[in-house]
């Protein structure tokens, strides 16, 4: 399948893709989890659940809950830490398939220096992802996604420990102008910019008076927010030079060329793992298939190229 | 291992007057037939459903042999009231089997517990162990009988019932299983339970009191069942050196502290290694 295969220029080189299709961060576990549903080999690549330093516990319960047409959470981004990751979870990733990316969160610069220090040294890491946008750990992430100096901070901060990986910066849609945003990470060096992560949301019940998770607000991701997610990917497509990875709402071969159209070079399924977790395996197939009834040569051919 | 299956509804037939109640028997074909042990479940989704339901529902397996997969289950909300509205031929996906099923202890006299939709899994238990002697099941109901797969297992097990109607039907359930654990521990059997989050308090607190080998069974919002979204977590109970308080063996995940999934780790644990009380 050549026509699907994507080469991502970047400071380092080119990131090469078999295909356009990735897992989301924290939708995927470390991909083993869904080894028995599909192939592994068949994806472009893989997202891991977001890592920091020390191992968290992430927020109260309730922390999840259905809404019509997808989901809030509010994880608090539970994770095993850096040591144990290294030790346990690497060893079993999958080898010589899909490009395994790395995302990573942090509370401050130092901690961010050293989790891409030692990830970027780590057998089988491809790229890291930086998520700065967390809508939903009181003390954390928002802070640097919000706000275009903070945001260029952590790019420069993780950039300088990177070593030969290239790097994602992965953006919040929860800001008045995405664009400034995008454009301080792309001066700051990023490689590459993941749009987006969830957005900021609610639910209540009126029967039992109370709000459907413990932290109150969460993050909303599901087919819901993806003409969010289409409009950042055009905006911050338009505004910067570096390539866009387009991720929210995408369930379909038809979803993945509108982000393509917009100007993505690749995407991420998240969500969508939940309804079918064997889907995503079948989607490079279904995209090769529609890409030909639609006379698509390849993704480059595609890409941008809204009339 | 774990797999997808489409499979095809066979018959929803409403238990007792279920169908104004909304309790029903859901059969499956076509849905393959793997390994798998009492207390596991399935994650299940018509294909009919949209984008609009992102997520599969969890299921326990009920029976699941040559002639299919069946489930038992209670309309309590949007998903459960579309399964209610399924007609004989449309497909289902279901994956599975998921998660860790009950203990195995096949010379052990066992005590079966259950609250209302809490009978479930035990439909898929009792019938592996019928006729044995010391098998025992003590099940507290609000709807009528007839809406649980009750009959069925009775007749394969030492069963009473006690619906909770009026005051005072609860204390004397409590008070019988109670009783029906105490003996339990006395004999160094094994007492397993499923049913609401209350019901699961005072079965883990009666067992703490005598002394009972408890595992229960738990129902958390789940939406992947595959244990990588860390939405249906529950928290092991630790001591001070930070190792899991529970008096039995429990599996590595448990011993670390942070809060672990149920869908993967569970639904069923030691009633001593989990925190009910968050
Ligand atoms: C391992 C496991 C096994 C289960 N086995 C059975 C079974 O055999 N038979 C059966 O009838 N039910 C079973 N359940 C519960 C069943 O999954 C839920 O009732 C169902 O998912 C509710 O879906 P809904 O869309 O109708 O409700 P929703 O509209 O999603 O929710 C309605 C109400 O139900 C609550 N709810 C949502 N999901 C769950 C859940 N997983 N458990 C408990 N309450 C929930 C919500 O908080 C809300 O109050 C099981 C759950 C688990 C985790
Ligand atoms: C349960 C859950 C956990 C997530 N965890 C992370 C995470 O650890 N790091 C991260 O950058 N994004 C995380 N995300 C965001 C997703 O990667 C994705 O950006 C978002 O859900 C939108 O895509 P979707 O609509 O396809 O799900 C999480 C999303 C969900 C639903
Ligand atoms: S439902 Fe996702 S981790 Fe259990």
């Amino acid at each position: 399948m050549g026509k699907l295969a994507v080469n991502i220029p970047w400071s380092g080189g080119e990131f090469r893709l078999n295909n356009p299709v990735l897992a989301a961060s924290g939708t995927f576990g470390y991909g083993v989890e869904f080894a028995s549903y599909g192939p592994l080999e068949a994806l472009g690549g893989l997202v891991t659940k977001g890592l920091s330093l020390r191992p968290m516990p992430g927020n109260p319960m309730p922390r999840i809950a259905e809404t019509p047409c997808g989901m809030l959470n509010s994880i608090g981004l539970q994770n095993c830490g850096l040591e144990r990751f290294m030790r346990e979870y690497l060893p079993r990733l999958p080898r010589n398939g899909p490009k395994i990316i790395a995302n990573i969160y942090a509370r401050n610069l130092a901690d961010f220096s050293e989790l891409a220090a030692t990830l970027s040294r780590a057998p089988g890491v491809a790229a890291l992802e930086v998520n700065i946008s967390c809508p939903n750990v009181e003390a954390g992430g928002l802070l640097f996604g919000q706000e275009a100096r903070a945001a260029a901070g952590v790019t420069a901060a993780v950039k300088k420990f990177s070593g030969d990986l290239p790097v994602l910066v992965k953006l919040t849609p929860n800001v008045t102008d995405i664009t400034e945003i995008a454009r301080a990470c792309a001066d700051a060096g990023a490689d590459m910019l993941s749009c987006i992560n969830t957005l900021s949301g609610m639910g209540v019940d009126v029967r039992s008076r109370r709000f459907l998770l413990a932290r109150r607000i969460g993050g909303l991701s599901g087919a819901a927010v993806k003409p969010v997610a289409l409009r950042c990917v055009w905006q911050v497509a338009q505004a910067v030079s570096i390539p866009v990875i387009g991720v929210g709402g995408i369930y379909t071969a038809e979803d993945i060329l509108e982000f393509i159209l917009v100007g993505a070079w690749a995407v991420q399924i998240g969500t969508a793992n939940f309804s079918r977790p064997d889907r995503i395996f079948a989607l490079p197939a279904e995209l090769s298939a529609l890409m030909d009834e639609l006379d698509i040569a390849s993704c480059a051919a595609f890409r941008g190229t809204l009339a | 291992m774990p797999q997808m299956h489409l499979c095809s509804v066979r018959a929803l037939v409403p238990l007792g007057e279920g169908e104004k109640r909304g309790f029903f028997s859901l059969l499956l074909e076509g849905c393959g037939l793997p390994d798998w042990t009492p207390g596991q479940f399935v994650m299940l989704r018509p294909e009919s459903w949209s984008r609009e339901l992102p997520w599969a529902r969890p299921f326990s397996i009920g029976r699941w042999d040559g002639n299919g997969l069946e489930i038992f289950f209670q309309v309590v909300g949007r998903g459960t009231s579309l399964l209610a509205g399924l007609r004989p031929g449309e497909s289902v996906r279901i994956f599975g089997p998921l998660g860790q099923g009950f203990a195995r202890e096949e010379n052990k006299p066992v005590l079966l517990l259950a609250g209302g939709m809490g009978i479930a899994p035990f439909a898929g238990y009792i019938p592996r162990r019928a006729g044995a002697p010391n098998l025992r099941l003590c099940f507290g109901h609000r709807a009528p009988l007839a809406c649980y797969p009750y009959a069925a297992l009775a007749g394969n097990c030492l069963s009473e019932h006690f619906p909770d109607e009026r005051p005072g039907d609860l204390p004397s359930f409590l008070r019988r299983m109670e009783e029906l654990l105490a003996g339990n521990a006395r004999e160094e059997g094994l007492v397993l339970a499923c049913g609401p989050v209350p019901f699961l308090r005072a079965v883990r607190d009666l067992s703490l009191k005598h002394g009972a080998r408890t595992q229960i069974s738990l129902e958390n919002r789940m939406a992947c069942g595959l244990g990588v979204c860390l939405g249906c977590v529950v928290k092991p109970l630790m001591d001070d050196k930070g190792r899991n308080r529970s008096r039995q063996p429990v599996p590595p995940a448990l011993e670390q502290g942070l809060p672990v999934p149920v869908c993967s780790c569970g639904p069923v644990f030691w009633a001593d290694a989990v925190e009910l009380d968050a």
